[in-house]
């Protein structure tokens, strides 16, 4: 099964628009947030327009019809993740927030004494990577300076693989949670989760996988994969911005303390003390962004409904063209593996003699627009030896001439600094 | 768009042959300043010395208190690098005082959205970055040797405390 650009690009009025007095978008940011297409417009606007109301709470019929939106929307995206079921989503702001539940979570099981996987204390450790995203680096460095507990890390390969050479000094008995990003922001590079999530339940351990840049880009099944928790967030594929969600398995989320307090998330509250719903709802505290949840269901069978392997097939012949294509220019060095194997469709790069910041300018004035800087993994830029980077990301409807018209200003880009190449 | 409004000549000149680059001894302090949407980093150090001899440091910069030095390590864009070359050919050999005040015109420009109209006798070569004020990603590049000059004169002239 093939995509038919043309007529996704159909989906997407914001690819219509041009910059700069002219100049047609050819948008390469997608990582960064994806463009939305005109079904999930529709629904946010259809939501509102006939069907606004607050949810679990409003006796009347467009409660009712609210509530069973959200409700719905919520089995939509367990099904899209393959999750067991739906109360095994929770919904939260974006895939940062669900990282954090997870980890204050597990600062509240520490602090209330409770035994258990969930409490931390000194002699605990937790494994991340030096390719996370800030936001699957900073809440556990939070969470360890709150407890006591260690944070240890798996470094990065000179070509952006994974380094698990260290892996059994690194995953033991101390280890209480391993925190791996599937497919790095910045790399592209797909990290082999089903192997490093069974080497952590053997150690007893639980595993968290920061989803954000594959579940807009692949078929993932969380039970395939093996994971415990796994988060992904809207905005990166086809949704609303505000809203994303935190899998977890249904024992798992039975067990963990609450996060956020609040409406909505109790069962019965006393002046003294509370005790609260089961899960989902335990998680979902005040009301929730209900029209983006319902928006994000769009999106998810949009992406169904065009199909997700025929998504990643186009992807991977978009940066296979990229690979080669970059692979060929002067001063030019790839961040992460060159091959398109176990590689999605993001390609960060530096061009001797060009500042990523000068180069995404004169990227824009073409009208193409990426990324320049760490892309919020500073300690993944060290670790590769550079000050920031240059990120092109494709999507479902980038065409192949746009990763050329990428080439031709980059070569415009060294030519105006009068750094090298052609 | 014209790339030629924001990277005007003057601009790639000092980008491509920065002056005053490097860290030199002696200085009276040094600050280190991070751009976190980039990573861009300057290291700048301050020497300053008393026009009527001696180096009076505590309370601020006075009448008589000259800017002998600035030295820099700076990673970054083009616009940043070029920015700390013209800093330093613009407040070395002045009175820390007017220093000052190049300071918060050019910072007065930066804000002003491309609507700014640059006072060459004040702002010299700086004049060259009113187009930066258009791009308000790039303002930040534009005042971060600025911003680190400023620091690192506080903390020299006794104003303030190093961090």
């Amino acid at each position: 099964m093939t995509l038919d650009v043309a007529r996704i690009r159909k989906d997407f009025p914001i690819l219509e628009r041009q910059v700069h007095d002219g100049t047609p978008l050819i948008y390469l940011d997608s990582a960064n947030t994806s463009q939305k297409p005109r079904r999930v417009l529709d629904t946010l606007a259809d939501f509102y327009e006939r069907h606004n109301a607050n949810i679990h709470r409003a006796t009347h019929q467009l409660g009712e019809e609210a509530t069973q939106a959200y409700e719905g929307a919520r089995a939509r995206l367990a099904a899209f993740i393959g999750a067991a079921e739906p109360a095994e989503v929770v919904f939260t702001k974006n895939i940062s927030e669900a990282i954090n539940l997870v980890a204050y979570a597990m600062g509240n099981a520490s602090a209330t004494g409770q035994s258990g996987r969930f409490a931390l204390g000194p002699g605990d450790e937790i494994v991340i990577s030096e390719m996370e995203h800030h936001s699957n680096i900073v809440p556990w460095q939070l969470l360890c300076q709150r407890t006591g507990a260690t944070l240890r890390w798996f470094g990065v390969t000179a070509d952006g693989r994974l380094d698990t050479s260290g892996i059994d000094g690194l995953i033991t008995e101390r280890t209480k949670l391993v925190a791996v990003a599937h497919q790095s922001n910045v790399l592209g590079t797909i990290n082999p989760i089903r192997a490093l999530a069974d080497r952590a339940h053997s150690a007893g351990a639980l595993v968290l996988v920061d989803a954000a840049q594959s579940v807009p880009h692949m078929p993932v099944d969380v039970a395939a994969l093996g994971a415990d928790f796994l988060g992904f967030t809207g905005h990166k594929m086809c949704g609303p911005t505000g809203i994303g969600a935190l899998w977890g398995r249904r024992e798992l989320l039975e067990e963990m303390p609450p996060f956020l307090g609040g409406g909505e998330m109790i069962e019965d509250v006393r002046m003294e003390r509370s005790t609260f719903a089961p899960p989902p709802h335990k998680f979902e505290a005040g009301t929730m962004p209900i029209a983006q949840v319902v928006g994000l269901a769009a999106a998810a069978d949009y992406l169904s409904e065009t199909g997700r392997d025929a998504i990643a097939g186009h992807e991977h012949g978009l940066i296979t063209h990229a690979l080669e294509a970059l692979a060929g220019l002067e001063g030019l060095r790839i961040l992460g593996p060159t091959e398109p194997v176990d590689r999605g469709a993001a390609i960060s790069f530096t061009v001797d003699g060009v500042h990523p910041h000068d180069m995404s300018q004169v990227l824009d004035s073409r009208g193409v627009a990426v990324r320049a800087g760490h892309h919020c993994a500073w300690p993944l830029h060290r670790a590769m030896g550079v000050q920031a980077s240059t990120r092109a990301s494709f999507y479902l409807y980038n065409t192949h001439d746009e990763v050329d018209a990428l080439v031709a200003g980059i070569g415009e880009a060294q030519r105006f600094f009068g750094a090298g190449g052609r | 768009m014209r790339l030629e409004s924001l990277y005007q000549e003057i601009i790639l000149d000092h980008y491509r042959h920065p002056h005053h680059a490097g860290l030199r001894e002696p200085f009276d302090a040094e600050v280190r300043h991070v751009n976190p949407v980039c990573g861009d980093e300057v290291t700048l150090r301050v020497t300053l010395k008393d026009s009527d001899g001696g180096l009076g440091r505590g309370g601020g910069a006075r009448a008589s208190t000259v800017v002998a030095d600035v030295s820099y390590d700076a990673l970054g864009c083009s616009i940043s690098q070029a920015s700390a070359s013209v800093l330093s050919d613009l407040v070395i050999g002045r009175p820390a005082i007017e220093g000052m005040k190049i300071h918060d015109e050019f910072l007065a420009l930066m804000q002003s959205q491309g609507e700014g109209v640059p006072d060459e006798d004040v702002l010299g070569d700086a004049v060259a970055f009113a187009g930066v004020s258009k791009f308000p990603a790039r303002i930040k590049c534009a005042l971060l040797a600025w911003m680190a000059w400023k620091d690192a004169t506080a903390q020299a002239t006794g104003e303030r405390e190093p961090a």
